[in-house]
């Protein structure tokens, strides 16, 4: 459904690329995370794929259609909810949805609600029903709790029925309960529509539900694949031993086939077998013994502060 | 078909934002009245016999095509304003092409703009200003065309900036001196050679006289510089160039950050 190929974007007058040349594709119909902290490139992907900033250099295709060429068929393709709320304050709730309706072509103009057409007002109706929020359709959408107002955005987002739904950091700035619902709203979303959704964030347990999630850091690709996937991958399970004999340890933990890094104390890789096993195994006096099990989430915090030093 | 949808759409926001936004109504109507009831009248009871015009009325035509003109080209500035703030990203990923959001943005701001020419007509009958039924029917036209020009010149200025700092900083020294070389207050029949040619090419100049023209043609004065055929084509020509080529930057400076 998205083919990213070697996508590089540097802006005028920086100096390092903001994206700098990623590689991912997402399939029909997946849930998709770009995860990575603050400043990682999430949002200039976003805006790249969504056809709103060109790339210096790379490109991608959406459904087929391609982000510079075919920018309009991609519009038409993808619904995008921003880091920023992009609905009208000034405006009824009603009303910022006919005017995506209308941008999209999707009814003829008509200069009030009770003019357009039938369809338009029973889908209305049947979006508001869903929100809950029928009483309030023709209210300022400004007198709107925040957490219905990303609500509202996404339906608005669904109204032209997008290949893909881009969110952009969709729960920043809320609150935990709001953020839940809205999450349940978005799973709900996914189930009844099958819309592909591709979503940035930078909560890590965002991430756990997606189907693939792609780690980004410096406009560089740190990790790829399901969320078990990069669990094995970033999480480094081992066991740290030492011994007064170091020489005579060395000898007997590669005889016994175990990985080990270089020198003493020495990181016995698990790959597999328990702490408890390789202790037992282990003949040679030990003067250190340490294990280490990180989390996803320790994982995570190493990659992301990793160019810090 | 679509096109056509969206692009009514955009201009129905923007009258809708208007009528929704009382404050800015008031506002839109303060600086015309300020400079039409103080500025006019006090001009007509010190100089008005010398000029040998009524400075009042010269006033009142001119500050009603400024404004209408000053009136759209700052909504189309607000391009930059929906685009920091939120809004216009909702427009600019939507599949409707670029020169729709604009030819959209400058009927809504054109819409918008037209009350406010009432208010001032409305103004003028206060003030005892003559206005007859003929004068209404040329002038009219007159102002729709000053709006929708007053619009490519928002056009041209906005893809020149980059922010809404830069706009709130560089407008007024495109807008400010056009007042006084354009004959908004003062004839402009005798200027010093600079200051003639500054004047000659300020936007500005052919929306007010366009607007005078349309007045005076009546009343036998002559206080126009060029006549509605001149005006027009001078006009045809900028507004050609301010959109093709502000459309043009405008596009690419949205795309090529």
């Amino acid at each position: 459904m998205i083919r990213v190929e070697d996508l590089v974007k540097r802006y005028k007058k920086a100096e390092t690329n903001a994206v700098d040349g990623i590689s991912f594709q997402v399939k029909a119909g997946e849930f998709f995370v770009l995860l990575g902290p603050n400043g990682a490139g999430k949002t200039t992907t976003i805006s790249i794929l969504t056809t709103t900033l060109s790339p210096t250099s790379g490109g991608a295709t959406i459904d087929g259609s391609d982000i510079v060429r075919e920018a309009s068929a991609v519009r038409r393709k993808v619904g995008i909810i921003f880091q920023r709320p992009s609905l009208d304050q000034n405006l009824t709730a009603e009303e910022n949805i006919r005017f995506h309706a209308l941008l999209y072509g999707l009814y003829p103009y008509a200069p009030t609600y009770a003019l357009m057409q039938r369809a338009y007002r029973g889908q209305v109706e049947e979006l508001a029903g869903l929100l809950g929020i029928a009483a309030d359709i023709h209210k300022p959408v400004r007198t709107f709790s925040g957490g219905m107002r990303r609500k509202l955005e996404i339906m608005r987002s669904l109204l032209h029925r997008p290949k893909v739904l881009f969110l952009d950091e969709p729960t920043a700035g809320l609150d935990v309960p709001t953020r839940r619902t809205l999450w349940e709203h978005l799973t709900e979303v996914r189930r009844t529509s099958g819309t592909t959704i591709f979503l940035t964030t930078h909560y890590l347990e965002e991430a756990e539900e997606a189907d693939r999630v792609c780690i980004i850091d410096k406009g560089k690709i740190v990790s790829f694949g399901t969320p078990d996937e990069i669990k094995r991958d970033l999480v480094e399970d081992y066991v740290l031993v030492d011994a007064t004999d170091r020489s005579a340890l060395g000898d007997e933990l590669a005889r016994l086939g175990y990985a080990t890094s270089g020198g003493a104390p020495f990181k016995v890789e698990l790959n597999g077998h328990t702490v408890h096993s390789i202790l037992r195994s282990i003949e040679t006096p030990l003067s250190v013994v340490k294990t280490h099990t990180p989390t996803l989430e320790d994982a995570y915090l190493e990659i992301v502060s990793r160019g810090d030093d | 078909m679509t096109e056509a949808s969206a692009i009514l759409a955009i201009a129905h926001r923007d009258f809708i934002k208007l009528l929704r936004d009382r404050a800015r109504i008031i506002s839109s109507f303060a600086f015309p009245l300020i400079f039409i009831g103080v500025l006019g009248s006090s001009l007509q009871s010190g100089f008005g016999e010398q000029a040998g015009i009524n400075l009042l009325v010269f006033v009142f035509t001119g500050v009603l095509g400024m404004t209408i003109w000053q009136s759209t080209a700052q909504g189309i500035i607000s391009l930059i304003a929906d685009r920091e703030e939120d809004f216009s990203q909702e427009i600019f990923v939507s599949p409707i092409s670029r020169y729709s959001i604009i030819v959209g943005k400058i009927l809504g701001e054109s819409l918008v703009a037209l009350p406010q020419a009432a208010g001032i007509l409305a103004f003028a009958l206060v003030l005892r200003i003559p206005l007859s039924l003929d004068q209404l029917a040329r002038i009219a036209p007159a102002l729709l065309v000053v709006a929708v020009f007053g619009g490519a010149f928002g056009v041209i200025v906005l893809a020149n900036l980059g922010s809404q700092r830069a706009a709130q900083q560089i407008f007024p020294f495109v807008l400010l001196p056009q007042y006084f070389v354009a004959g908004l207050f003062n004839p402009i029949g005798n200027l010093p050679l600079p200051l003639d040619i500054l004047s000659k090419i300020s936007p500005l100049r052919y929306a007010i006289d366009l607007t005078r023209d349309a007045y005076y043609s009546t009343t036998g004065e002559r206080v126009q510089q060029f006549d509605a055929l001149t005006n027009l084509a001078i006009i045809a020509a900028l507004f050609v160039v301010f959109m093709v080529v502000g459309t043009f930057l405008f596009v690419r400076a949205e795309r090529n950050r």
